[in-house]
């Protein structure tokens, strides 16, 4: 319900939020309440549990590695902050964000960091490569039982094929981006969030 | 201090007249002196007032959020296909073999994160958000000060609502409960006759209209020659205890459910004494053939009271329909579907069975504003052929849906409770292969299958 939740965020908290996810205030305030909503033990952060609570998210093929994703290395809990930036990811790309500060690097959701995202779904050892067992573990929790091995290999085989300029039998982030250079990615990898 | 005592008991003695002579009475006679009318329309007018107030608050403060009931986000609502189709448009393709290409991924991603930001399910199982504050702190979001007066209106309104409708609608439902139990007890000594069972009308539905005065529930019938008949089965969507009261001010229904101890058990033993209610003991409820056994009985004897099942099994925030569970659809009868949908403005008719036990729920319910709701009684309907039990339930829903404004889902109520079953996403899984090796199928066509 979100009774009260807002009180509990300070406004020097959603200054911050907003100058390093780009959320609005009121965006900031609404997500809020959801993550309220999702912490059921109440102890201000989100466990793995409280993310398969939401049945079309525990339905999706690739729900837990998306659950995954919030996760930093090694953690169990994921708090407010950590949420919101995870988030930020998929916020539209706005040609008015080219003034911000120089100093701050990238936006979180520009268009490379989408597609590290992405690729962080593939990457399940999180060393900068996708090998071809952790292609087909991801392909096989797509496709469930109704592909044989072999036919997922093949296809594994093929994709890796496609994608590796240098050989080594995995693909990079740089021969990823390669692939999906005309991939819409800014539209595919964001989410119309309202006022 | 005897004085005292016995000043104390005079008072007790008019209040208790008063309220018998005021609104028991009249209750029982279905008369209406009006007094509810009155106090809705003032109640109107003041939270009119207080929104107001509230939004030339949020104008003059630009920080405070906009109360607003939309979703968070908006969605695109394209199929897998269509999605994953767009995806691929753009990559360079290759036919030798399966189609699988690695932007495929980011359906699924994206997908999941719309789900976390914002899902069609757990929104059900929370009482329903305000667009514009109705002066009760408990569904207020973002209390923030907006003005002396409006606190002082509020203030008010804590003081009426916990001081003199609270002990007045407890007195309602005392008087209500025990007539109840008192009433059926004696017509249950009668022999059967048809007498009986007018008297055990009468009792039931005196007793329901008092327990609505308790409430102070305004509830509007529309269409009312679709009444459900004896031997039938009447099916409403399920948001609270409640609805059992709203339903029986209009009606006599035979009820469904599991026995309990304590207090109700009492309640439900009395009832029975006077007209057959179904009442089941807890072994009985898993065994699925009994119950239907029961139930089919029940319905072929046609002196008997239609019966009253909420087929989605646990109580719904009143802004959607979950699904219908085939049990009832399965005994055959006429079902007579009834839409009741409640306005949030004067209360929260929700039972958030989690969060408030039975005791704190009714003091929620008897401390509101007022229970209003609007109840439609839908064309009766029967299954048609090649028609099953679970498409027949789908119907039923979609028209029930429809008429009370609510969204049409076919989630499980039960999700409330329990994991999604592991075949939904064994769905999914073969969705995405046939698109994947849609290709390969034509292809392979030479080994056997």
């Amino acid at each position: 319900m979100g009774s009260r939740a807002s009180s509990l965020l300070r406004e020097e908290d959603i200054e911050e939020i907003k100058k390093q996810t780009g959320f609005s205030h009121s965006q900031i305030t609404r997500l809020y309440s959801r993550f309220h909503s999702l912490d059921k033990g109440e102890n201000g952060a989100l466990s793995r549990e409280d993310f398969q609570r939401i049945p079309e998210l525990a339905i999706n093929p690739l729900g837990d590695r998306i659950i995954n994703a919030f996760f930093p290395e090694g953690e169990d809990q994921v708090n407010f902050r950590g949420f919101m930036r995870t988030l930020a990811h998929f916020r539209p790309v706005e040609d008015n964000e080219k003034n911000k500060d120089p100093t701050s690097g990238e936006p979180l959701n520009s268009r490379t960091n989408k597609l590290f995202f992405a690729f962080r779904l593939y990457d399940l050892d999180r060393d900068d490569k996708i090998s071809r067992d952790e292609l087909l573990q991801v392909l096989r929790m797509m496709v469930g039982v109704n592909i044989s091995d072999e036919q997922l290999g093949s296809i594994a085989d093929r994709t890796i094929q496609e994608a590796d300029t240098n050989g080594d039998m995995c693909i990079s982030f740089s021969e990823f981006t390669k692939v999906l250079e005309k991939v819409d990615v800014e539209q595919k990898m964001s989410i119309r969030f309202l006022h | 201090m005897e004085g005292a005592w016995e000043i104390a008991f005079v008072l007790f003695q008019v209040w208790l007249s008063i309220v018998v002579g005021l609104i028991v009475l009249p209750a029982m006679f279905g008369v209406s002196l009006g007094f509810t009318d009155i106090y809705i329309k003032v109640l109107v007018k003041t939270l009119e007032w207080a929104t107001l107030r509230i939004q030339r608050g949020q104008k003059e403060q630009p920080t405070l959020p906009s109360q607003s009931a939309n979703g968070i986000i908006e969605k695109d609502d394209g199929s897998m296909e269509e999605e994953i189709g767009e995806l691929r448009r753009s990559h360079p393709k290759n036919l030798a073999g399966g189609d699988f290409t690695m932007c495929d991924a980011f359906y699924f991603c994206k997908k999941g994160i719309e789900n976390i930001v914002e899902d069609q399910v757990t929104q059900r199982f929370t009482s329903e958000e305000l667009a514009s504050w109705n002066l009760l702190t408990r569904t207020n979001n973002n209390f923030r000060y907006i003005s002396v007066r409006l606190t002082i209106i509020w203030g008010l309104g804590v003081f009426i609502r916990y001081c003199i409708l609270l002990p007045l609608r407890i007195t309602l439902a005392v008087i209500g409960l025990s007539w109840l139990v008192i009433g059926t007890t004696l017509v249950g000594l009668l022999p059967s006759s048809n007498a009986k069972n007018w008297l055990s009308d009468l009792v039931h539905i005196t007793c329901y209209r008092i327990c609505a005065r308790g409430l102070s529930a305004t509830i509007r019938y529309h269409n009312k020659e679709n009444r459900p008949k004896k031997g039938g089965i009447c099916v409403a969507n399920h948001t609270s205890p409640i609805d059992i009261v709203i339903l029986a001010n209009d009606g006599c229904y035979a009820m469904v459910g599991q026995v309990h101890g304590g207090l109700m058990g009492v309640i439900q033993r009395s009832m029975v004494r006077s007209c057959p209610h179904v009442w089941f003991e807890r072994s009985e409820m898993k065994d699925r053939h009994a119950v239907a056994k029961r139930l089919k009985d029940h319905i072929a004897d046609k002196t008997k009271l239609p019966i009253l099942i909420f087929p989605e099994g646990t109580c719904i925030n009143n802004t959607s329909v979950m699904m219908f569970k085939k049990g009832s659809f399965e005994i055959g009868g006429t079902i007579y579907p009834v839409a009741i949908k409640y306005d949030p403005q004067f209360g929260d008719a929700f039972w958030n069975s989690a969060k408030n036990n039975m005791v704190s729920y009714l003091l929620r319910m008897m401390t509101s504003w007022a229970i209003v709701c609007n109840m439609w009684y839908l064309p009766p309907m029967t299954r048609q052929d090649g028609e099953d039990a679970v498409q027949f339930a789908n119907r039923v829903k979609s028209a029930i849906a429809h008429q009370g404004g609510l969204v049409d889902l076919s989630w499980d109520g039960g999700l409330k409770r329990e994991k999604v079953k592991e075949s939904f996403k064994e769905e999914q899984q073969k969705m995405y292969s046939s698109m994947i090796v849609g290709l390969d199928c034509h292809e392979a066509s030479e080994g056997p299958v």
